[in-house]
């Protein structure tokens, strides 16, 4: 390093919410040229620190410096213009904006720099070589709705590329994409590195963290707990400061049912052409099966469609030997079969609604007392005996908003919505996708008593570690098929990947 | 690659659906009323859409940034009262301009109290509807207002063979393409149109964007009170009334989406042309003028339905298709992204 100041340098940040310290005196540095991996649990201020520098939200305490030189910005519109691009884990691509739209949405090039008028072939050929720098083949004037999600997360770097930032904050970015998609998304950092811009990347992925990037900065309860370069690192070094366990101790040792009973989920010839076909899938109770599978090969339709919020028009779904209709929810809900989508925020939160509100929305029915009313002292009892064996770190849970809680808990009372009903098949699709460590090993040791307990238990996660310390067979689909199966003793990350990429491919 | 022919011929067909609709309407009345098919009744047509045209035009802004103005019939009453009352005998030029900024300055109102009090749009212009009118009343005494000389003759002038009205309607066009295609402004009211909070985390001004919007809105309008006035030449205490749906119905009819985001400039103008035509043809039918009502009434209904069979396809159509279309005889070969298999328009 050189004696020049730092491209960001963070002086003793502070920030309370509500009272409550969530950072306490953050600093660290990130250099021109070098990519410094940011890592810690949900909740842990890594959001928070960059929340703050990118001015989306204001500081209590503290400096942030870009190039030596004091800078506070007051939104992200201030942020931008300084040179700081912030790509978040949600996108900010908008579906009905083309590509070039998208990537000079704040600052169109102008035809003359007086007047405020956008000079669109300029907009064109500048996006066309934003594009080629990340490697995106589609043409500046594609709607983005057509893109994919790993190429709609190329595009939000891109946009960081057009307004020539100094600063790039990557929070989450592998989180949507496939491995080869991630391998590409490394290239462009490299490539990036080379442009001598600061990089800040955050990731729940250690390996990724330790491959990637030259220093590493470790946050636990709102605090720097370690600094360091990342040469000869590994994870291990990494976790006891995050959390103080290793990652071995993260699933619950279990041992494989004894299968006597029938099958609870018998799926014969399910399809719908374009989407799935032909896909047989048997599960008994006390099973836990996972799902492996690229993103976008079809295993987020293959549980809509088992719960029924997608149509199927071949095969047949049959629980306890009972035949469900497709689309029909309710038939399916009544059998005793849950889903938990992927996507928290869209489809399965009332931010503002309370932790007992969220909990109590599938279950209801079966606490009606007659006339419409609900028997609410059963229902809160039951609600907060749950919500103590789910381990939820909430305030109160009838007044305190969900939106409050930090992923982990929020996803933990989802999963606890369903619980509720205490359904006899568990349909998860990803359901520790951006949850922290601690709140990961929490939900499979929850998976794994109700499995005990009998419940059968699909699980679709693009975690492999996750699905291999998890279950007791695995099937991996590939192109909208169940192309592979594979039973515990077999669990080979080689193998699975490996049919999951297609013969012969593995990437 | 697969499939992506029938996605091309499907957005193909939502793009020029409404034209293809306004030319089966104008085959169907020419059958029906021959004297429809005339060139001065054509004409006709086009004059008397003109001021929906403009009203439309400022409230395809609106619904692009998924707001909705419902007050445009009490601003043009406005402009309308003021231009008629206050300015009897000045100049054309300083009508114009007087209707644009009492609209504007309507716009203005809507604008700060959604934006400053956080109000949502639909109850705040339905308010300001009765405040707009109940002022015009107001100022009018509750009497028909007349236009002056110099606005009503303007109505029927002709500038290089066409009639001035028209013109005006083409420069209100132009002036939006501009605002949409030229300025930042159109991108960042779609983006507002499809996530208000993403385009804010992005660094879209969408406080500012909103104001503007609302302002060009009651702008339009304004323009829109002043054309309607200067073709009938008077203004009675119902002038006006009902424009907000036959305007929200006309850009909706052309291809805005009421769900925000999506539409462009041409939509408020086809869809009010459409909405002209079928008035229009059920005079010429001599149809009971008691049916007229219930015909726009279904004409509205059938954009909103439009609109939602459009969505709901849009929304099929940006999902991917993840089973490769059957490729006889091939080896199965490895694909980078699964996604590339997927349709996507080259345009």
């Amino acid at each position: 390093m050189t004696d020049k100041p730092a491209r960001l340098s963070i002086e003793g940040l502070e920030k309370s919410f509500f009272g409550v310290k969530v950072l306490h005196e953050v600093s660290f540095e990130a250099h021109g040229g070098r990519v410094l991996g940011i890592v810690g649990e949900n909740g842990s201020g890594k959001s928070t620190t960059m929340n703050l520098i990118a001015g989306v939200l204001p500081r209590d305490r503290g400096a942030v410096l870009l190039d030596g030189k004091v800078f506070e910005p007051r939104s992200r519109r201030e942020s931008d213009a300084a040179g700081i691009a912030f790509i978040q884990q949600e996108l900010n691509i908008f579906p009905n904006l083309s590509v070039a739209e998208n990537l000079f949405l704040v600052r169109p090039p102008r035809s003359f720099s007086a007047l405020p008028l956008i000079s669109r072939r300029q907009m064109h050929n500048r996006a066309k070589e934003l594009l080629r720098m990340v490697d995106l083949t589609v043409s500046p004037s594609t709607l983005a709705g057509q893109l994919s999600a790993g190429e709609r997360q190329l595009l939000e770097i891109a946009r960081g590329l057009a307004s020539d930032a100094r600063v790039f904050i990557l929070d989450e970015p592998t989180s949507s994409l496939t491995g080869r998609e991630a391998a590409r998304l490394f290239d462009i950092v490299r490539r990036l590195q080379q442009r001598d811009v600061a990089i800040l990347y955050i990731s729940h992925n250690l390996e990724d963290v330790l491959h990637l990037c030259s220093d590493v900065v470790v946050m636990r309860d709102g605090r720097v707990t370690m600094r360091a370069t990342t040469n000869g690192l590994t994870p291990n070094d990494l976790v006891p400061a995050m959390v103080g366990r290793t990652i071995e101790a993260l699933f619950p040792t279990r041992e494989t049912p004894a299968l006597t009973a029938a099958p609870l989920l018998e799926v014969s010839g399910l399809g719908e052409p374009g989407v799935l076909e032909g896909i047989n899938l048997q599960l008994a109770p006390g099973e836990i099966v996972g799902i492996a599978g690229l993103m976008g090969s079809g295993r987020s339709e293959l549980a809509r469609m088992l719960f029924g919020l997608d149509r199927h028009s071949q095969g047949v779904v049959r629980v306890e030997g009972r035949v469900l209709p497709p689309g029909d929810i309710k038939a399916r809900m009544d059998a005793g079969v849950a889903f938990l989508t992927e996507d928290r925020r869209h489809e399965g939160l009332m931010p503002d609604a309370s932790v007992a509100d969220n909990m109590a929305l599938a279950a209801l029915p079966m606490f009606a007392a007659g006339g419409g009313r609900v028997k609410t002292a059963p229902l809160l009892s039951a609600i907060r005996a749950l919500a103590q064996r789910l381990n939820l770190k909430s305030g109160d849970i009838r007044t305190a908003p969900i939106r409050t809680l930090s992923g982990g808990n929020q996803q933990k009372v989802i999963l606890g919505r369903w619980l509720l009903r205490q359904p006899k098949l568990f349909i998860l699709d990803e359901p520790t996708r951006g949850v922290d460590v601690g709140a990961k090993e929490e939900i499979y040791r929850l998976l794994a008593e109700m499995a005990q307990a009998g419940m059968a238990i699909l699980i679709i996660s693009s975690e492999l570690e996750e699905l291999v310390g998890l279950c007791d067979r695995m099937h991996v689909m590939r192109r909208g098929e169940l192309t592979a199966q594979f039973e515990r003793v077999a669990f080979d990350r080689e193998t699975i990947l490996r049919a999951a990429f297609g013969q012969g491919n593995a990437a | 690659m697969n499939g992506g022919s029938s996605a091309q011929a499907v957005t193909f067909a939502l793009r020029w659906a409404p034209l293809f609709f306004l030319a089966l309407l104008v085959m169907g009345f020419g059958a029906l009323a021959p004297r429809f098919l005339s060139i001065e009744n054509m004409g006709a047509i086009l004059v008397q859409s003109s001021w929906l045209i403009v009203v439309a035009l400022g409230m395809n802004f609106v619904l692009l940034a998924a707001g909705v103005d419902l007050s445009v019939g009490a601003t043009m009453y406005l402009a309308a009262v003021v231009v008629g009352l206050g300015l009897p005998d000045a100049p054309v030029w300083l009508c114009v301009l007087a209707s644009v900024l009492v609209g504007t300055c309507f716009g203005a109102i809507n604008a700060s109290l959604i934006v400053r009090l956080g109000l949502p749009a639909f109850i705040v212009t339905l308010a300001t509807i009765f405040v707009g009118r109940g002022i015009g009343l107001f100022l009018s005494s509750t009497r028909i207002v007349y236009a002056g000389p110099t606005v009503s003759g303007f109505g029927r002038a002709e500038l290089f063979g066409l009639p001035v009205l028209l013109w005006i309607a083409a420069a209100a066009t132009a002036a939006a393409w501009v605002l949409l295609n030229r300025t930042p402004l159109g991108s960042y009211v779609r983006s507002i149109g499809a996530d208000t909070e993403g385009a804010r985390r992005v660094g879209v001004p969408t406080r500012a964007v909103t104001w503007t919007v609302y302002a060009l809105c009651g702008a339009f309008a304004g323009l829109g009170g002043f054309v309607s006035l200067s073709q009938s030449s008077a203004a009675s205490g119902a002038f006006g009334q009902g424009a907000e749906f036959l305007a929200i119905a006309a850009a909706v009819l052309g291809g805005t989406s009421l769900f925000g985001g999506r539409g462009n400039l041409w939509a408020p103008v086809i869809g009010a042309v459409l909405i002209m035509t079928v008035q229009n043809g059920l005079v010429m039918m001599n149809a009971n003028p008691y049916a007229y009502p219930v015909i726009t009434g279904s004409v509205i209904f059938l954009a909103a339905l439009f609109d939602s069979i459009r969505s709901r396809l849009q929304a099929k159509l940006e999902r991917h298709s993840i089973r490769p279309e059957p490729q006889p005889d091939q080896a199965p070969t490895f694909q980078p992204l699964p996604a590339e298999t997927s349709t996507r328009g080259q345009s």
